[in-house]
C-alpha cells in the first residue's frame, strides 16, 4: 500500500526504478475511540476554563455566605463515594463484556446507572438547599462560577445516564455486537472521565473551599 | 504493568478486530488497583480536611492538589486504559497538548487575574480619578 514505483528516465536512456518504501507504524483502522478521546480533550478545555473562572471569581462573595459556610462536606463525601464505586462498578461491566457474557454485563451496567443516579439526586438536592437559603447562583460571583463548574459537570452525568439507557436498550435488543462493544467502551471512557474531573472538583471546590 | 500477561480472550475476537476493541487490555486486577489507590487517595484529604487537621490554607491546598493531580494520573492510567501505545501514541499526544492548554488556561487566568486585583485597588483608583 505505502508502496511507491516510479520511473525516471535518465540521460542515457537507462531506465532505472526508485522505490520509495515509508515505513510507518500500525493505524487503528476505526478510529471511533481516538476521536472519541479528542472529544473528551476538548471537553477537558471546557473544564479548564470553568475552574479557571471559579479559580478567579471563587473568593468573590460580595457580602454573601463564603465557601466555607455553605458547602456540606459530608455530602460530597458520600457523593464522591458513589461516583467512585460506579468507575468500578463499570470497570466490572467492560471485564463482562470482553468475555462476551452480556446477562452479567448489563447487570454491572444497571448497578453503575443507580450509583449515577443516586450521585445526580444528591447534587441536585444540594442545590435545592443552596438556593432555597438564598444562595443561588444570582447571589455571588463565587456562587455563580460554583454552580457554573458543578452544574456542567452534573448535566454531563446526567447524559451519560441517559447514554447508558440508551445503551442497555440496545445491548438488550442486538446483544453484544462489535459496534455495540465500541459504543460501550466510549460510554466507559465518558464515564471514567467524568470521573477525574470529579477529582478536581472535589479537591480544587470543595476541600479548598472549606479550608479557606 | 501485568496487564499484557492477565490478559484472557474470552470468545473469538475477529469480529471486532477493525474497531480497537480488542486492543485495549483490561484486567480485573487493574481495575481492583486502581480502584485501591483512588479510594486511599481520596479518603485521605477529606480525612485530612473534615477532622479539622489542617487548619491553615497555604500547605493544605498544595497537600490537596498534589494528592489530585496524583489521583487523576491513576485514573488515566487505570480506568482509561492510557499508556503511550494506544491508538499509536496518538492519544498521549493529544493529553500532553490538552495539558499544557489547561496549564496556560488555569494558571495564566489567575496569575493575571490576581495581579489585576493588587493592581486595581482603592487607592491607585484615585489616581486614575485625578487624571485629566
Amino acid at each position: 500500500m505505502s508502496d511507491m514505483t516510479m520511473t525516471v528516465s535518465g540521460g542515457g536512456g537507462a531506465q532505472e526504478a526508485l522505490r520509495f518504501h515509508v515505513e510507518e507504524g500500525h493505524h487503528p483502522e476505526n478510529a471511533t475511540l481516538l476521536g472519541f478521546w479528542l472529544y473528551l480533550m476538548s471537553d477537558c478545555l471546557i473544564f479548564a476554563c470553568l475552574f479557571a473562572t471559579y479559580g478567579v471569581l471563587g473568593r468573590e462573595y460580595a457580602g454573601g455566605p463564603s465557601a466555607a459556610q455553605v458547602l456540606e462536606l459530608p455530602i460530597v463525601a458520600v457523593n464522591t463515594t458513589l461516583l467512585l464505586l460506579s468507575s468500578i462498578t463499570y470497570g466490572f461491566a467492560v471485564l463482562e463484556m470482553q468475555q462476551n457474557r452480556r446477562a452479567p454485563m448489563m447487570a454491572w451496567l444497571i448497578v453503575t446507572w443507580f450509583l449515577g443516579a443516586g450521585f445526580i439526586g444528591l447534587e441536585l438536592t444540594e442545590f435545592l438547599h443552596l438556593v432555597s437559603i438564598g444562595a443561588g447562583p444570582q447571589r455571588s460571583a463565587f456562587l455563580s462560577s460554583f454552580f457554573t463548574l458543578v452544574g456542567t459537570h452534573g448535566l454531563h452525568v446526567t447524559s451519560g445516564l441517559i447514554w447508558m439507557i440508551v445503551l442497555l436498550v440496545q445491548v438488550g435488543k442486538k446483544g453484544l455486537t462489535a459496534a455495540n462493544k465500541r459504543r460501550l467502551m466510549c460510554l466507559s471512557m465518558f464515564w471514567h472521565f467524568l470521573d477525574v474531573v470529579w477529582v478536581g472538583v472535589f479537591s480544587f471546590v470543595y476541600l479548598m473551599g472549606v479550608l479557606s | 504493568m501485568s496487564d499484557h500477561t492477565q490478559h484472557a480472550h474470552g470468545g473469538d475476537h475477529h469480529d471486532e478486530t477493525h474497531d480497537g476493541v480488542a486492543d485495549i487490555h483490561v484486567t480485573l486486577k487493574g481495575y481492583l488497583t486502581g480502584f485501591c489507590a483512588a479510594a486511599l487517595l481520596t479518603l485521605l484529604p477529606f480525612w485530612l480536611v473534615m477532622s479539622g487537621a489542617f487548619s491553615k490554607t497555604g500547605p493544605a491546598d498544595a497537600f490537596i492538589l498534589l494528592l489530585a493531580a496524583i489521583q487523576i494520573v491513576v485514573h488515566m492510567v487505570y480506568f482509561l486504559h492510557l499508556n503511550g501505545k494506544s491508538e499509536g501514541g496518538w492519544n498521549m499526544l493529544a493529553l500532553a497538548f490538552t495539558i499544557i492548554l489547561v496549564v496556560i488556561t488555569l494558571s495564566g487566568s489567575i496569575w493575571i487575574m490576581y495581579h489585576l486585583n493588587q493592581n486595581m485597588m482603592p487607592s491607585m483608583m484615585k489616581d486614575v480619578r485625578n487624571l485629566p
